[in-house]
């Protein structure tokens, strides 16, 4: 089945949406959206807004005016726990992770909203809680195969070197079983080997278990190669919108992005 | 042999104290990142609770019998601790999110002047007693070892022994529980720990409302042994140099750092005080806390501070 034929209806759908901090404009009169299973990307110059777009969705921003329409849900404003629990992960530009803690103790945490027993039968270690606890294991277990980090394990992740750290956190959310994902900057900081890797495992994700990817990144490239349709912010202002191609030839994006001989 | 027997236990006693203090400091500190300073505080406040339910409640309730009065007490105490938990995530750390950590230290130390004051406005400020049964006898151990045996307060051992427990009960439920990792998970970056969808509010009210519980188990203990006073609050600062030998983010090492400190002061009291003029107790703590800030800051178990550059 070709891609084009699996991609479907509109799931989030940002109208109008503005954002500033006092004085300053992050983000004026956004508006596009994002359909069910598309690779979905943002790309801007530094300073765009393309985080803050992020963080609107996943509910971290509250925007002063706009909607956010989430499987036919419209809401004025997000709060990331309620975004988790509809099914939006996301991972950081700047590692977020859990550094203290082993590679699978931190994949585990992705878990969280899933897991039912109280406090006191996981205190208790009743059969119910026990066994619950195993099936996560499980599931983590698969995505630590999944993503090729078997070998680290046990390792605290402050230890594991920056690729790797971005593939735990990638893992953390997969733990969810998210419907979307948001991924800031996945590739930021990257070798060519690395960013590769990163490639295949946002497609076979985006494959594999249907996800929806909402994506920011700088490695234009990258971008072209795996997206279905492409934003384009300047200065907090939406300058482009459509399929790679389309994009790469819009006059106003290759201004923002290479300036104009006058 | 037997007089250096005696005073290591007498610092191995002290020692399960102060541990269970730093306790309390461990648990908000992992939770949350920040050093609670209103802990002791809620020793006190915990303590002072304690001892004037275990004589309200016989007096309004008209009955004698001392064990239940003072269960009936723990029970109010304990429950008035997780409401004032409840009532500090709601008034304060609710508005605090994501905000830097000095903000949110500053705030326990807001905390710890009020809990203060209104400890002593509802129970007032006169010294009380805690009386909870525990046997005050000395025992002796090893009589066939040494002459006349090594003398032990049977207090003492009980209030080591309650305190082991506790220690070992929570290191687990930190270690291998889902909710554990999500205490965790909280301490080391709240934004991260709320995109994946742990509710902020609920774990910090859960710490706190522990740490709430083993001050009130520390306050017992303490208050039977010197009495409920106001300096009990003043007390949880000499626990301040057990957590950072320990390790500020390490169960077990609140209790390890809390035997060093206890046996420390007592032994150097008894064998280099005479030296030097005594009053070695009073500053030893310190100074090997502050040795140890200077070599290992992270403590003994702590976990090491790991920057990339």
């Amino acid at each position: 089945m070709s891609r084009e034929k699996r991609i479907g209806e509109v799931v989030l759908d940002l109208q109008h949406i503005s954002l500033a901090f006092g004085g300053v404009k992050a983000l004026t009169d956004i508006s596009f959206n994002v359909r069910e299973h598309e690779i979905r990307a943002i790309i801007g110059p530094n300073g765009a807004g393309k985080s803050s777009m992020l963080n609107v969705i996943n509910g971290v921003y509250t925007p002063q005016q706009g909607a956010i329409e989430f499987q036919g849900k419209s809401f004025a404003k997000m709060n990331p726990r309620r975004a988790a629990e509809m099914g939006i992960a996301r991972t950081f530009q700047n590692l977020a992770l859990f550094k203290g803690m082993s590679v699978l103790d931190n994949i585990m945490t992705g878990r969280n909203l899933r897991m039912k027993s109280g406090i006191l039968a996981q205190a208790f270690r009743w059969g119910p809680a026990e066994r619950e606890e195993t099936a996560h294991r499980e599931v983590v277990e698969n995505i630590i195969d999944f993503l090729e980090i078997q070998a680290f394990r046990k390792t605290p992740v402050g230890r594991l070197p920056y690729g790797l750290q971005k593939r735990v956190d990638l893992g953390r959310a997969l733990a969810m079983e998210p419907r979307m994902l948001l991924l800031d900057e996945p590739m930021a900081g990257m070798n060519v080997e690395e960013k590769q890797d990163m490639c295949r495992f946002i497609l076979d994700v985006n494959d594999e278990f249907g996800t929806t990817i909402v994506l920011i990144e700088h490695d234009m490239g990258v971008v072209m190669d795996i997206s279905d349709r492409v934003v384009v912010l300047d200065y907090g202002k939406k300058i482009g919108d459509g399929e790679p191609d389309n994009v790469r030839n819009n006059e106003d994006v290759i201004r923002a992005y290479l300036g104009v001989s006058h | 042999m037997a007089f250096f027997l005696e005073t290591l236990f007498g610092g191995l006693m002290s020692g399960m104290l102060y541990a269970l203090i730093g306790l309390g400091f461990v648990l908000i500190f992992k939770a949350s990142g920040v050093f609670n300073f209103a802990q002791g505080a809620m020793v006190l406040l915990a303590a002072l609770c304690m001892a004037r339910f275990s004589v309200w409640i016989p007096a309004w309730f008209g009955f004698e019998s001392k064990f239940l009065a003072n269960l009936l007490a723990m029970i109010v105490t304990g429950a008035m601790m997780v409401v004032v938990a409840w009532a500090i995530e709601r008034v304060v750390l609710r508005h605090l999110v994501n905000q830097e950590l000095t903000t949110l230290l500053m705030a326990t130390l807001g905390i710890s002047y009020f809990l203060d004051g209104a400890g002593q406005i509802m129970f007032g400020s006169a010294v009380y007693a805690i009386d909870v049964g525990m046997p005050k006898d000395p025992m002796f151990l090893f009589e066939g070892m040494f002459e006349g045996g090594v003398l032990v307060n049977a207090e003492d051992m009980i209030a080591a022994a309650v305190a082991a427990a506790l220690v070992g009960a929570l290191a687990l439920f930190f270690q291998y529980t889902a909710t554990g990792r999500a205490l965790r998970a909280v301490a080391d970056d709240h934004q991260a720990a709320q995109s994946i969808g742990i509710p902020l509010n609920r774990i910090w009210i859960i710490v706190w409302a522990v740490a709430g519980l083993v001050a009130l188990v520390a306050g017992i203990i303490w208050g039977s042994k010197l009495g409920v006073q106001f300096t009990l609050s003043t007390v949880a600062l000499r626990a301040l140099p057990v957590v950072i030998l320990g390790g500020l983010t390490s169960v077990p090492g609140a209790i390890i750092g809390g035997l060093i400190i206890g046996v420390g002061e007592k032994l150097s009291e008894v064998y280099i005080g005479p030296m030097v003029g005594g009053g070695i107790e009073v500053w030893f703590a310190y100074v090997l806390a502050l040795v140890f800030l200077l070599f290992r800051p992270q403590g003994l178990f702590g976990e090491k501070i790991i920057d990339r550059v």
